[in-house]
């Protein structure tokens, strides 16, 4: 729980995705091996006229979303042959990042969230009520509650697969390991690697997101390598677990709540008489 | 090492067919065994570095738009708990506990029936709380789902444990209050929902703050002293329709305590939440329920003390007033999520602001 923020979860025994978007080519595999796999029910076909993406975000229906970014910028240092005009286009597949400080988690009221032996942060949708907590705690945007059935719904990291020593389906299906699955620690390693490699090569823009355990929610199970500032992807900057500060709103409740007591208390003070 | 760029051409639509559970092999955990190479040592696809293929020429560079998001799309997920649930909830709770505590303090100082009003007021707004806290369920059957775990990191675990607390005591301190009977039960169960009626009253700042909610998290330091002037203020407004002017002397300054707690603590939030209190400055559902509690309390104190009449129109002006400053909370914050400016530009102030700090150390 996030009140005891210095905790640490068994770094060695936790596993997530690495994202890489640098070779994300944008074919969508990732979205729809998530919803065959795991009977993720269908969003709505609609023509967003967004490049390419018409699944627009993360929900209770979408676990895997691709987002493609069309910009007048260029790609390192490479001609994008599309006349006099600069162009890249960013794509990223996002997904529920599995925090280390989860406040989806942390604000559940009927322990239907919880953290695996994996370290990750599944649902349990046969004991979600439906309160829509997690919904606004989720500073990443991630959860959502079904309207269908009512009960709240994310990536669930593949649980039933890593039971089975399987990796999750989107890592799996990646055509271009975009997606790579694995131990944290090693991922995190790779990661950084990588990143030396991309810039290197002349994308400067490039950075990590997520892979910071010092981070305002301890570092993400799911981190990425983006080419571009978060929020261009719709990624929030400097994303905090709502908990942080909830000790200090216990206070300030408590401080109220026996301001309350004692004025009513005091609008009484004269005996009627 | 080949570099391949990331052109349009590389969009093939055969990628869309690969389907997940098609491969029965058992193969390690973090590889997969689709490769061109055929080696799991060698991860070619993997090492292709974007942009590096060729020169460009050189050309202007776009300047950089000030604010960036993702087609204008909000970072967070919308809430999806509903106006007259979730808001009409922060009202009903709030008029609940505050009117439990000052029934008692009618009680203990020989106004009887301001405490009985206040009783029942009481015990009608939790119906009306539990009612709206369960029809806003996805799955309303599983309430009882609440009570299988304590956790102090969710207000809303801690909430349905106080008005677990609460609401036998209400509901007695009620029920003896009309009747008559058990009296000594009756003053036990009205001193123990005074004393818990404070939290059901304030809690529910922490319910809402707790959130990433920008307007809502980030006015957490003020939410529970507004939330608590609401509250008296909606309880003086009840003891004002509902008790005889000789009796209403608590209510009556419970209403101008409250009000002037209410607005105060308002008018600090919107001063220290900088840009971020632009969606509360905006509401007109926020200046309306301050205009009417505002009002109301002057009357409540002026001519309610000896018109009835006006005592009442003060009461209902009071209640309304609270109602309506729940409200304005409730869609201001809504407000603020559903706009990414809300989101980013805080945290990127932030981190800007720990860089420089950084660099000058
Ligand atoms: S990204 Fe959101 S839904 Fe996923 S673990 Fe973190 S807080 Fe929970
Ligand atoms: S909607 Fe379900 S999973 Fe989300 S906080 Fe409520 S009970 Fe927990």
């Amino acid at each position: 729980m996030a009140f005891d923020l210095d905790e640490r979860l068994d770094e060695s025994r936790r596993v997530g995705f690495f994202t890489d978007t640098s070779i994300c080519i944008g074919c969508k595999a990732c979205e729809v091996a998530c919803k065959e796999w795991n009977h993720v029910p269908d969003d709505g076909l609609e023509f967003t006229g967004w490049s390419y993406d018409n699944t627009v975000k993360l929900s209770a229906d979408t676990w895997r979303h691709v987002a493609f970014v069309e910009q007048r910028k260029p790609l390192g240092h490479q001609e994008p042959g599309v006349g006099e005009m600069d162009f890249r286009w960013l794509m990223a597949s996002d997904v529920c990042k599995h925090c280390t400080h989860a406040a989806c988690l942390d604000v559940c009221p009927t322990g239907s969230l919880f953290r695996t032996e994996f370290g990750t942060v599944v649902v349990q949708p046969d004991v979600c009520n439906g309160c829509g907590y997690c919904v606004p705690a989720c500073p990443f945007g991630v959860i959502g509650k079904r309207e269908s059935d009512g009960v709240a719904a994310k990536c669930t990291l593949c649980y039933d697969r890593l039971g089975a020593g399987e990796e999750p389906a989107c890592a799996k299906t990646c055509p271009t390991d975009s997606i790579q699955f694995g131990d944290l620690d090693e991922l995190r390693e790779r990661a950084e690697r990588r990143l030396e490699q991309v810039r290197a090569a002349g994308t400067t823009s490039a950075r990590l997101y997520g892979h910071d355990p010092g981070d305002g929610v301890g570092g993400t199970g799911a981190f990425f390598l983006l080419l571009d500032e978060p929020e261009v992807y719709g990624l929030p900057p400097d994303p905090v677990v709502t908990t942080r500060d909830l000790p200090s709103m216990w206070r300030h409740v408590a401080v109220a709540a026996v301001a309350l007591l004692a004025g009513m208390a005091a609008t009484a003070w004269r005996r009627r008489g | 090492m080949s570099a391949a760029g990331m052109s349009p051409a590389g969009m093939s639509p055969a990628g869309m067919s690969a389907g997940a559970g098609m491969t029965t092999e058992a193969v390690p955990m973090s590889q997969t065994d689709v490769r061109m190479d055929d080696t799991a040592g060698v991860r070619g696809d993997r090492e292709a570095t974007p942009g590096s293929a060729g020169r460009r020429r050189e050309r202007l560079m776009v300047p950089k738009a000030d604010f960036d998001s993702y087609y204008g799309r909000p970072v967070l997920n919308e809430p999806t708990w509903r106006a007259p649930d979730i808001a009409g909830y922060l009202f009903l709770g709030g008029l609940a506990g505050a009117s439990s505590t000052l029934a008692a303090a009618a009680e203990l100082t020989g106004r009887p029936r301001l405490a009985r009003a206040s009783k029942v007021g009481a015990l009608c707004a939790l119906g009306g709380s539990l009612y709206a806290l369960i029809h806003d369920l996805g799955r309303p059957a599983r309430f009882l789902n609440m009570l299988r775990v304590f956790k102090v990191t969710s207000p809303m675990s801690v909430g349905t444990w106080i008005l677990t607390a609460y609401g036998p005591q209400a509901g007695a301190a009620a029920a003896t209050g009309v009747t008559g009977l058990f009296p000594g039960l009756g003053r036990a169960a009205t001193v123990g929902a005074a004393v818990t009626g404070p939290a059901v009253a304030t809690y529910t700042a922490a319910l809402i703050c707790d959130t990433a909610v920008p307007a809502w998290h980030e006015g957490f330091r003020e939410m529970p002293f507004l939330f608590a002037g609401s509250a008296a203020a909606a309880a003086g407004g009840l003891g004002l329709l509902a008790a005889p002017t000789a009796e209403a002397a608590p209510a009556r300054r419970a209403a101008l305590l409250g009000a002037a707690v209410e607005c105060v603590a308002a008018a600090r939030m919107e001063r220290r939440l900088g840009a971020l209190a632009e969606p509360l400055k905006r509401s007109r559902l926020l200046r309306l329920g301050e205009a009417l509690v505002l009002a109301g309390a002057v009357a409540g104190v002026s001519a309610g003390r000896r018109s009835r009449l006006a005592a009442m129109a003060a009461g209902v002006a009071l209640l309304a007033g609270s109602a309506c400053t729940r409200f304005g909370i409730f869609q201001a914050g809504m407000e603020s999520a559903g706009d990414p400016r809300y989101t980013v530009q805080p945290q990127r102030r932030r981190l800007a602001k720990e860089r420089a700090e950084r660099d000058l150390a």
